[in-house]
């Protein structure tokens, strides 16, 4: 009803220059505010929520305006009534069918452009993970807008915050587009809780496009430790363990001392030391935990682009002029073979 | 399965192993004077490409690669043909007036249709601006299936089957041409280009072209504000040992 009014709206306050808007503008800033409304996208995998990717419902309330959750996939009920209890979710939209299980953008996005063109949405959010990064860009695509990636901070609905150059640059970028596409890093935006909240469950129109794309199959890594991304301590590893062995006879006492997930520097990986979805930087995970342990890790720049936003950042090297140290809050010079076993031993009897 | 005419973009960005760092007018990274190379992912691109042609796994009967940038993208150009590639095509943009991933993805729909290309194979995300957007927005404009960061690309009959890396491991794909392909790091190891091979590909066809040849806009959405350097660490200092390192974590509250 209101969708198309308000479109127009924004896309006629988008259009005015920046410099005459603050005074020709017939809407006030909180007359825009309660235009805005932001569908916020969320991952399930086999029937459960994924809450990680609430993330996008915190980024969504700090917009203002009115915030609708979505999901797909085969027996949604249980998890639409379960992302419905998330405080300050309006409305969830949920579409029952198992050809959005493995979130295939083919189909995906068309589902998702029917829904926001009926909901009439001026921001859409969804995390920048493989899910996300797959498939927003093709939903921005198909309704000819230009996305904002991986943001780390909203500085009004306009204006965004987003790491460059493998974190070496930070740009504030302001978006003209009338709806905006936006995708978050989920350590700059800590995900919502499943609180008390009694959002409706509405039911999505599912325009069942052609998925031109197959999945076959899967293979994830087991682990029991606690999810690298979400991890509230990461001891990582690079090129200095030498051996796949050595890996896991060193780094996996030290987390578990810790209760600390696994992480692996591009250097680890390659050498096969380390599962690939280990990897810790800019071309693999971005991390921000309570603390971070480098050991045997150099401190290349797409290795710091994935974990200088940690709190505390911890380092064992032999190399005392690493460039790991410069960032270091601690430091320790030596032999990893004998720090780290000594470090487990004495965290496990304290 | 139909021969694979297969467009490869590549971009020209600053050194991978350079620290950038931001202008005075905050308003972007310093550029001038600073090493460029071939963006690290688009090298696996072009890598991969010439494989496919290399072990016979489908029948390729062309490779073309494509940069929008200054002239000096025509370095980038040169050496992807010295890696393998047929020919190029630069599409010559201004200096301070980079595209942004959806003015790419038109300019790269109008050259899919004009080469009648079947197969686009990009990088997953360029090293300078970290989008990870154009490969998928491509897809989405031409309706084509995509299979987003490939650490494994097969051909099985008329079906194309690529793992990708996603969150927590990998996840295999399937699809027909004709498609997009984003890659990932693990996909293959880059070769260089020999000398005799960087001789040869000075001879091969570089066709330039403007924006307005291909009916494309450089029309940007995003404006920027103010690029910053961000907030300095300052490193900690060192410890002597294994006791001083485990209550320096306490004192930090890390432990």
């Amino acid at each position: 009803m209101f969708s198309a009014a308000r479109r127009t709206a924004l896309r006629a306050a988008n259009g005015i220059p920046k410099a005459t808007s603050a005074f020709a503008s017939p809407y006030s800033p909180s007359a825009l505010q309660r235009l805005l409304s932001t569908l916020a996208i969320l991952e399930q995998r086999e029937g459960k929520l994924n809450h990680g990717s609430l993330s996008a419902v915190t980024a969504a309330k700090k917009l203002g305006g009115s915030v609708h959750g979505f999901v797909a996939g085969s027996n949604i009920k249980g998890v639409a009534d379960e992302a419905a209890k998330v405080d300050g979710v309006e409305k969830i939209i949920a579409v029952d069918n198992g050809a959005y299980d493995k979130g295939l953008a083919e189909n995906f996005a068309p589902l998702l452009v029917e829904n926001i063109k009926k909901g009439g949405y001026t921001h859409v959010i969804v995390g920048h993970t493989a899910f996300g990064k797959n498939l927003m860009p093709r939903v921005a695509a198909l309704l000819d807008s230009q996305q904002i990636s991986d943001i780390t901070a909203i500085e009004n609905e306009n204006t965004f915050v987003r790491p460059i150059y493998a974190g070496n640059a930070i740009a504030t970028v302001e978006s003209a587009d009338a709806v905006k596409f936006i995708t978050i890093r989920g350590t700059a935006f800590a995900a919502a809780e499943v609180g008390s909240g009694s959002a409706a469950v509405e039911e999505g129109v599912d325009p069942k496009a052609e998925a031109l794309a197959e999945w076959v199959s899967e293979e994830l890594a087991k682990s029991d430790r606690p999810d690298l991304a979400t991890a509230s301590k990461v001891v990582s590893g690079g090129r200095g363990l030498k051996s796949k062995e050595d890996f896991d006879k060193v780094m996996l006492p030290l987390a578990d001392s810790l209760g600390a997930a696994v992480g692996a520097s591009r250097a680890a990986v390659d050498s096969g030391y380390a599962d690939n979805s280990l990897q810790v930087g800019q071309t693999g995970k971005v991390v921000a935990p309570q603390l971070y342990m480098a050991v045997g890790i150099s401190g290349a720049i797409q290795h710091l682009a994935g974990m200088k936003d940690s709190k505390v950042i911890a380092a064992i090297n032999k190399d005392g002029d690493a460039p790991i140290f410069q960032v270091a809050d601690v430091g320790l010079v030596g032999d990893l073979f004998e720090k780290v076993p000594e470090l487990t031993e004495k965290l496990k009897s304290s | 399965m139909s021969s694979l005419r297969i467009l490869v973009p590549i971009k020209r960005v600053i050194d991978y192993a350079v620290k950038p760092r931001v202008n005075k007018a905050q308003t972007g990274v310093e550029t001038a004077g600073v090493k460029h190379s071939m963006n690290p992912f688009d090298e696996l691109s072009i890598e991969e490409s010439v494989r496919i042609r290399e072990k016979k796994s489908a029948p390729v009967e062309d490779i073309c690669v494509i940069s929008a940038g200054p002239p000096k993208a025509v370095d980038v150009l040169r050496t992807a043909m010295a890696m393998g590639a047929d020919r190029a095509i630069h599409v010559d943009v201004k200096e301070g007036e980079e595209l942004e991933p959806l003015s790419v993805a038109k300019l790269l729909r109008a050259v899919v249709e004009k080469e009648k290309s079947n197969l686009v194979v990009l990088g997953k995300q360029s090293i300078d601006d970290d989008s990870a957007q154009t490969g998928q927005m491509l897809a989405g404009l031409l309706g084509w299936a995509q299979a987003t960061q490939a650490s494994e690309v097969k051909f099985e009959g008329d079906n194309v089957l690529v793992t990708k890396e996603v969150d927590g491991g990998v996840e295999t794909v399937k699809a027909k041409l004709p498609m997009i392909i984003t890659t990932d790091l693990r996909l293959n190891e880059p070769r260089y280009a020999s000398l005799p091979n960087i001789m040869k590909a000075k001879k091969k066809p570089l066709v330039k072209m403007s924006l307005s040849d291909l009916g494309v806009a450089n029309e940007r959405r995003l404006k920027i504000v103010k690029v910053e350097e961000p907030a300095p660490r300052q490193g900690g200092g060192k410890v002597e040992d294994v006791d001083g390192l485990i209550s320096k974590l306490k004192e930090l509250g890390a432990i």
